[in-house]
């Protein structure tokens, strides 16, 4: 018997072998004496979700703000699309989406309009796989907002806004596009519905993500591959899963013997489980594996780095 | 070449439509009517005082002073503080995203502020003539003189205030630019002749674009022996034009830099931190 996994509950597969997009070496960003980036390296390739992860004012937005070509790095090597974002020109900008988290700029304008009159300003810079800029209606189409093209944009929800966003991000058919905490301030179904738009985008238009959030479902949801950036360095490297087997996390097994309820940490589950059925047998029932969540294996690398045991020369990074 | 010339169009269609918003939006109209309503009342209430020495009344010369300053003082003031509120709510980062984004939108503004200058002159001005029967006409001079005052006042100040714009610190600050302006348009001349004024205080008011778009106005509006209230008993047209393409030429070299540096230091991070400090302000 196959058994086809659901499109929701299956990690994305990461490209292999395509073209690198964004590449860092040894990053590094201070405000006066404050040093913020200490030397961050990583690189992305093309059609790959990056999720970028750490606790608040680890330098996160400052690493996508750089790369967005906002703001200038104190030193280091930043490639993106082959270009220096600090110097990039406007051709290098045409290829480039960016969802902030803060927009509320236009609030007269409606919907389609804006997007119509953004769009305009990709007009130069042709592409010849697909038109440019992207058809209003068929992207208003695809971010769901196809029934409020005459909407003004301050009467539009949460939700809704960040939908355009996310169409004004792509109105021009970039090949890179930045996220920055997309989803702050959603309710679950809206949170749903926009990570499936994301899924599909990356799915059918073969998009290179790089994405900024706190929420750790989210990450493990939407990315390939998750950097985690603490004491600014990126402490980790790899997929949720990747992450959770190097940091040791320990699944949980549950049953039930004898009408009792059990629970048990198991750094090895299947050796556990093997242990429980030779010794209990039939006796054991009702018996459930959960393997560590993104949040626990989170919580341990960011404890471990804090406690010394991640140095910066000891930071892990595993190849898909 | 084309490719430069694209954003410069889209900027065009950026103005209008952000133009047409403009006269759909009562809080604008309802502000421009009362604002402009005040210094009707006030031509009204002065209207039996004359300038002195000439017997014309002092009321009817205020009218071409009001509308040379409303160019002047709305040409610098609305757009710093429109800069400002863009900077806060994103519009200018925005402009940033997109390839030619700062060019677009510093064009719309130009367009959409010129445009609803011009409006409000317009019916201003007509208003005056069926308010105040003593206005005199000087046929094409009279239109070509109110047009220099328009396009010349219009590049004279619109520099100024894109200058002026980044310097605010917020866009509650509106105050800052405000309140110099106002104290400008007591030593303009707007209200009353400033030969009254001590020599030192008048060659401030000389300094600035407000006096010579008022004495423009004036030149066009108010029969030529009004003149003999002015300095020098003349209307100083070639004066008034040196100074007003002066401040256009100093303007236009120094604003775009000031503009883009402000962008430049747009950021994602610092708006977010501006917006919830806006926001503890509100709440």
């Amino acid at each position: 018997m196959t058994v086809r996994p659901s499109l929701a509950a299956v990690p994305p597969v990461a490209p292999s072998g395509a073209e690198t997009v964004i590449d860092v070496r040894d990053l590094r960003m201070r405000y006066g004496a404050a040093e913020v980036l200490r030397g961050v390296t990583f690189s992305v390739r093309r059609g790959e979700v990056v999720a970028l992860l750490g606790p608040n004012g680890v330098g996160k937005s400052t690493t996508i703000e750089i790369l967005e070509g906002f703001r200038v790095r104190s030193a280091g090597a930043v490639a993106v699309l082959g270009a220096d974002p600090a110097r990039a020109d406007r051709r290098w900008r045409a290829e480039v989406g960016v969802v902030l988290q803060s927009w509320a700029d236009h609030g007269k304008w409606r919907v389609r309009e804006l997007i119509d009159h953004l769009g305009a300003y990709y007009s130069p810079y042709p592409r010849q796989s697909a038109s440019r800029p992207w058809d209003p209606d068929a992207l208003l189409d695809l971010v769901g907002l196809a029934g409020l093209a005459r909407q003004k944009l301050r009467r539009l929800t949460q939700g809704q806004r960040r939908r355009l966003d996310v169409a004004i991000g792509l109105v021009g058919r970039p090949r890179l596009l930045f996220l920055d905490e997309p989803t702050v301030g959603f309710d679950p179904r809206s949170r749903h519905d926009f990570h499936e738009m994301i899924r599909q985008l990356v799915e059918g238009e073969h998009i290179t993500v790089v994405l900024a959030t706190h929420d750790l479902a989210e990450a493990e949801r939407l990315s390939h591959r998750i950097l985690l950036l603490a004491g600014g360095r990126i402490i980790a490297d790899g997929s949720a899963e990747q992450l959770s087997r190097r940091a040791g996390t320990a699944a949980e097994v549950r049953w039930t013997r004898d009408g009792q309820h059990f629970s048990a940490s198991a750094p090895q589950p299947a050796r556990f489980v093997h242990d429980l059925y030779a010794e209990f047998g039939a006796a054991v029932s009702d018996l459930e594996v959960h393997r560590a969540t993104l949040e626990q294996t989170y919580l341990t690398l960011v404890r471990d780095w804090e406690a010394g045991a991640t140095t910066g020369a000891g930071v892990f990074r595993e190849e898909a | 070449m084309r490719t430069a010339f694209v954003p410069v169009r889209a900027g065009v269609r950026h103005g209008l439509i952000e133009l047409r918003q403009l006269f759909f939006d009562s809080h604008h109209l309802v502000v421009t009517f009362i604002s402009t309503g005040i210094f009707f009342a006030a031509m009204l209430f002065t209207r039996g005082l004359s300038v002195p020495g000439t017997g014309f009344s002092l009321g009817v010369a205020m009218l071409p002073g009001v509308l040379g300053m409303n160019i002047g003082v709305n040409g610098i003031a609305t757009m710093a503080g429109t800069l400002a509120v863009d900077r806060e709510d994103g519009t200018l980062l925005r402009a940033r995203t997109v390839p030619g984004g700062v060019t677009g939108y510093l064009v719309s503004k130009v367009v959409a502020l010129s445009c609803s200058l011009a409006v409000t002159a317009a019916l201003t001005l007509a208003a005056g003539l069926v308010l105040f029967p003593e206005l005199a006409l000087h046929g094409w001079r009279t239109w070509l003189t109110l047009a220099a005052v328009l396009v010349l006042g219009l590049a004279a100040t619109l520099p100024a205030g894109m200058a002026a714009g980044p310097v605010l610190p917020n866009s509650h600050s509106f105050g800052l630019v405000m309140f110099p302006l106002s104290a400008l348009a007591a030593v303009s001349g707007i209200f009353y002749p400033i030969t009254a004024l001590p020599a030192w205080l008048r060659w401030v008011g000389e300094a600035f674009p407000l006096y010579w778009l008022g004495l423009g106005s004036r030149a066009a509006l108010l029969p030529d022996r009004l003149a003999a209230a002015e300095v020098g008993g003349s209307w100083r047209y070639l004066t008034g034009v040196a100074v007003l393409v002066l401040w256009s030429v100093a303007g236009s070299l120094v604003a775009p830099a000031l503009v883009r540096r402000m962008t430049m230091q747009e950021s994602g991070s610092k708006l977010l931190s501006r917006r919830e400090r806006a926001m503890q302000r509100v709440g």
